[in-house]
C-alpha cells in the first residue's frame, strides 16, 4: 500500500529542496539493488528514516534520501530504484544511471540478496564497470543460510576487489558493519581491476581503438565511458574529437553486422556469464534458493484449485479479524469521547460563551471529528497491520501473478492488481503506485480504474452500514465479513469492467509483455509491520482525516444553522439534490454528503448523520446502534443502505486522489475521465437496483 | 531426435537450457537482465490459477512470463 506522506504524493518534488549534506567532506552515496533485495530496509537501518519496504518490485518508485553519520564522517544516501540493470530502457534505470554517473555520487553500495546472488551480478558489475568506489552488501545471508546456501564472501572480496558486507536485514548490528565498510572504502586506494568483464573481441577491439582519446570524466572510468559511446549513449558529455571517433566505430561495428541492440544483447550476455563464473565459485547450493517450502506453499496458494477460492477467503479472514475486532474499541471510543462531548458543552456553558461558538466548535467540529475517531481508528489499526502481513510475507505479488490472466483479457496486466490492492489502502498511494507498471497505456487504465476499490476511508462507513442493516444489527462478524467480501469482489469486478470498457474505447491497445518477480515468501517481523503499519499508516490516514474532518464539522453547523427563508442552507442544498437522491435509491441528504465528503471520503457517512441530526430531534450519537434507529427515521432501508454502498464504492474520487491524479498523468482529461467514470457506473448501478428494489417494493 | 520447444510447452516439473532467445523490444531486454541468456537453466515451477501466466525458476529468482511471451524463448529439454 506504501501510504506514507511520501508517496502520496505530497512529498514528490522536495527532494530537491532537502539539502542533506551537512559538511562538504559528507559523501554521498548512492543506493542500488535490483527490486526485492531488502535494498530499503537497510536504507532505513543506516538512516533511521521510515521509508516503507514493499515486498514487491518497483517499490521504490522515486528516490528518497537520508542523512547517517559514522564516527568517522557523514554520509548522504540515496535509494534508488531497484532495478536489473543500467542499460536505461526504463525510467528506474535511466534514473539510476543518471545518477551513479552524473548524480555526483561518490560511491555505490550495491545490495544483493543472498538467496539469488547470481541474478544480482549483471546490476552489480554494470557498476564497477563505471569506475565508482563500491561497497557491496550481501543481504539476507540468514535467509539464504536457512535454505542450505553458502557463500564465501571473502572469496568474493578477492573475485571483485571491493569491499563485501554480509547483512541480516533485520539486525540492528548490521548498521555499524556497514557503516564500518564504508568508512574503509574511503581511507585509502584499493586496487581494482579495471573490469571483471571481458568482452567478445569485436567490442573489445572498438573499445580499445577509442580508449587513447578517452579520459576519466566526472569520476567514470575511460573504458565505461567508451562502452557507453558505443552504445550511442552519454554523447553530449565527451568532447568533439571522441564523439566522432566513436561513431567511426559504431559504423565500423554496424558494418560487422553488430547493430545497437546486437551490442546491448552481447554485453549484457557477457555480464551475464562472467556473474555466473563469478557466482559458481563463491556460492554453494545456490539451486536451492526455492526450496520445496516455498514450492508447497506456491502450489497451494497458486494452485488451479485452491488459489481463487484462497485468495477470496484469506480476503474475508482479514475483513472478519477487522470487523470483529473493531467491535469493542470502536464502543469505548466513541463512549469516551462523547463523555468529554458533554464535559466540553458544560464547560463552555459554565464560562458562558456564546451559543454561536459552542455550537461551530463542539457540536460542530469536535463531533464530527470524535465520529470519525471512534469509526475509523478501529479498524484502521486491525486491517492496515493485517495487510501489511500479506505485503511482507510475499503474498501479494502472487495475487498479481494470480490475477494476471483476468488483466490480460482486459488487455491490460497484472501488475495493475497490485496497484489495486495498493488502493485498498489509499487511492492516491495505489495512483502513485501505478509508476510500476511499465506501458503508458496500461498505466493509465490501472489510474483510472484505482479509486473503483474502496480505500480505507471508504471502509469503515462500507463496515458500519453492512453491520447495521444486512448483517441483522453488528453482532454477526462473520455474515459482515462475507458481506464486505462480496462487495470487495464486485469492486475487483468492477475494475476488471471498466478496465475492459476503455481497453476498447479510449485507450486502444494489446497488453504489452509482462515480466513478474515473485520474491521468495518471507516470515514477517510482527513487532515491526505493528509498529510501522500503526505509525505510518494509521495515524497518518487519521491525521489526514482529522485535518479533514473538524474543519468540514464546523463548516456543516454553520450550514445547517444558517436560515434560509424557510430552513438551513443544509437542507436547501439537499431538497435541491433530492429529485436525483432518490432516482438512485438514497436521498438528497446523502448525496449531499457524498460531495461534503469530496476532501475525505471518511466523512461521508457522519456528514449524514449530522445533517439529519441537525433537522431532527437527536442529540446524542455515539455507538451504531443509536445511529440505525435515526436512519430508520428518515425512511432509510437495506436497500437504501446497499446504495450508498453502492455508490460509495463507484463515485468521484477524494481531492487529494485526484489531485495525485492531475500530477500523475499531466492531463486534465484523464483526471476528469477518472472522476467521471466512476460516478457515471455508480450512477447506473444505484438507479438499477432502486429500480428493481421498486419492483420489488422494497423501497 | 529433435527436442527444440517454445518454453510455454515446458511441464511444471521439467527443466530445459535456452537454446536461443527471438523476443524483441523491452521483453527481450528485460529477459536478458534477468539473465535469461543462451545455455541457462530454467525451471517450470508451475501455472497460474487460470492457466497462464507461468512461472520459471531462472538463476535463483521465480519469474512469471505469459504463454504468448513464452513462444519466442526456445529451448532443450533436459
Amino acid at each position: 500500500m506504501g501510504l506514507t506522506l511520501k508517496s502520496t504524493g505530497r512529498g514528490i518534488g522536495r527532494e530537491e529542496k532537502q539539502a542533506l549534506r551537512q559538511r562538504p567532506e559528507d559523501k554521498l552515496i548512492a543506493l542500488a539493488g535490483n527490486p526485492n533485495v531488502g535494498k530499503s530496509t537497510i536504507f532505513n537501518s543506516l538512516t533511521g528514516m521510515k521509508q516503507h519496504t514493499g515486498n514487491w518490485p518497483g517499490k521504490t518508485v522515486s528516490t528518497a534520501r537520508g542523512y547517517c553519520r559514522s564516527g568517522k564522517r557523514g554520509y548522504v544516501l540515496t535509494d534508488l530504484p531497484g532495478t536489473y540493470s543500467l542499460m536505461a530502457d526504463s525510467p528506474e534505470e535511466e534514473l539510476a544511471r543518471d545518477f551513479i554517473c552524473f548524480g555526483g555520487a561518490d560511491a555505490v553500495l550495491v545490495v544483493c540478496a543472498a538467496g539469488c546472488l547470481e541474478r544480482n551480478m549483471n546490476l552489480l558489475l554494470q557498476i564497477l564497470e563505471t569506475g565508482r568506489p563500491t561497497l557491496l552488501c550481501v543481504n539476507l545471508m540468514d535467509e539464504a543460510e536457512s535454505k542450505g546456501i553458502h557463500i564465501d564472501l571473502d572469496k568474493l572480496e578477492k573475485l571483485l576487489g571491493i569491499p563485501v558486507v554480509g547483512t541480516v536485514a533485520r539486525n540492528r548490528r548490521c548498521r555499524a558493519k556497514l557503516l564500518d565498510a564504508l568508512d574503509k572504502m574511503f581511507e585509502g586506494p584499493r586496487d581494482r581491476p579495471d573490469s571483471c568483464v571481458l568482452y567478445p573481441p569485436q567490442v573489445e577491439q572498438a573499445v580499445e581503438n577509442l580508449l587513447p582519446l578517452a579520459e576519466e570524466t566526472a569520476g567514470l572510468s575511460p573504458r565505461f565511458i567508451c562502452l557507453r559511446l558505443l552504445l550511442g549513449e552519454i554523447e553530449e558529455r565527451v568532447g568533439a574529437e571522441l564523439r566522432s571517433a566513436a561513431r567511426e566505430q559504431r559504423e565500423l561495428l554496424a558494418d560487422r553486422g553488430i547493430s545497437r541492440d546486437r551490442l546491448q544483447d552481447m554485453l549484457v550476455s557477457s555480464l551475464v556469464r562472467a556473474g555466473e563464473k563469478i557466482c559458481s565459485q563463491v556460492t554453494e547450493n545456490a539451486g536451492r534458493a526455492y526450496g520445496p517450502r516455498d514450492r508447497m506453499i506456491d502450489r497451494i496458494l497458486t494452485g488451479r484449485l485452491l488459489g481463487y477460492p484462497l485468495m477470496i477467503a484469506l480476503l474475508a479472514l482479514v475483513f472478519y479479524l477487522t470487523i470483529k475486532g473493531a467491535n469493542y474499541p470502536s464502543q469505548w471510543l466513541s463512549r469516551g469521547l462523547f463523555c468529554i462531548y458533554d464535559r466540553l458543552l458544560e464547560g463552555f456553558r459554565a464560562l458562558g460563551a456564546p451559543a454561536w461558538l459552542t455550537g461551530l466548535l463542539v457540536e460542530g467540529a469536535y463531533k464530527t471529528l470524535a465520529w470519525v475517531v471512534s469509526v475509523m481508528l478501529p479498524p484502521m489499526a486491525i486491517f492496515f497491520p493485517l495487510f501489511t502481513l500479506l505485503e511482507d510475507s510475499g503474498y501479494l505479488p502472487r495475487i498479481a501473478y494470480n490475477l494476471d490472466r483476468p488483466f490480460c483479457r482486459c488487455s491490460s496486466c497484472g501488475r495493475q492488481a497490485l496497484t489495486m490492492a495498493m488502493g485498498f489502502g489509499c487511492n492516491a498511494a495505489g495512483v502513485v503506485g501505478c509508476r510500476i507498471i511499465n506501458s503508458p497505456r496500461e498505466r493509465l487504465l490501472a489510474i483510472i480504474t484505482n479509486s473503483l476499490v474502496p480505500c480505507n476511508g471508504r471502509f469503515p462507513t462500507l463496515i458500519a452500514l453492512i453491520s447495521m442493516f444486512l448483517a441483522g444489527g453488528g453482532d454477526n462478524a462473520l455474515l459482515s465479513a462475507l458481506a464486505l467480501t462480496g462487495l470487495i469482489v464486485l469492486s475487483v469486478a468492477l475494475t476488471l469492467l471498466s478496465t475492459k470498457l476503455l481497453a476498447v474505447s479510449l485507450l486502444k491497445g494489446e497488453s504489452s509483455a509482462f515480466v513478474l518477480e515473485l520474491p521468495p515468501y518471507r516470515r514477517p517481523e510482527l513487532g515491526k509491520v505493528i509498529v510501522r503499519s500503526v505509525l505510518d499508516r494509521t495515524l497518518f490516514v487519521l491525521g489526514r482525516a482529522a485535518a479533514v474532518a473538524a474543519p468540514a464539522g464546523a463548516l456543516l453547523w454553520l450550514l445547517a444553522n444558517v436560515h434560509l427563508g424557510e430552513g438551513n442552507v443544509l437542507a436547501a442544498l439537499a431538497s435541491l439534490l433530492e429529485p436525483l437522491g432518490e432516482l438512485m435509491g438514497m436521498d438528497g441528504v446523502i448525496l449531499l454528503a457524498f460531495v461534503l465528503g469530496f476532501p475525505a471520503n471518511e466523512i461521508v457517512l457522519p456528514v449524514a448523520v449530522m445533517i439529519y441530526s441537525a433537522s431532527g430531534s437527536l442529540t446524542e450519537l455515539g455507538e451504531l446502534t443509536a445511529i440505525k434507529p435515526l436512519l430508520e427515521a428518515q425512511g432509510w432501508t437495506a436497500v437504501t443502505a446497499l446504495c450508498v454502498m453502492l455508490f460509495s464504492l463507484c463515485h468521484w474520487p477524494c481531492s487529494t486522489t485526484l489531485l495525485t491524479i492531475r500530477k500523475e498523468t499531466g492531463s486534465l482529461k484523464w483526471t476528469a475521465v477518472s472522476a467521471l467514470l466512476p460516478t457515471a457506473i455508480g450512477l447506473l448501478l444505484c438507479a438499477g437496483v432502486a429500480a428493481l428494489g421498486r419492483l420489488a417494493g422494497l423501497l | 531426435m529433435d527436442r527444440s520447444i517454445g518454453l510455454q510447452n515446458l511441464r511444471p516439473g521439467e527443466t530445459a537450457v535456452v537454446e536461443s532467445l527471438n523476443s524483441s523490444g523491452a521483453l527481450r531486454r528485460r529477459l536478458l537482465d534477468m539473465g535469461l541468456v543462451e545455455g541457462t537453466r530454467v525451471e517450470c515451477l508451475g501455472l497460474s490459477p487460470a492457466g497462464d501466466p507461468r512461472a520459471f525458476l531462472i538463476r535463483g529468482a521465480m519469474l512469471a512470463i505469459r504463454s504468448g511471451d513464452c513462444r519466442d524463448i526456445i529451448v532443450n529439454k533436459v
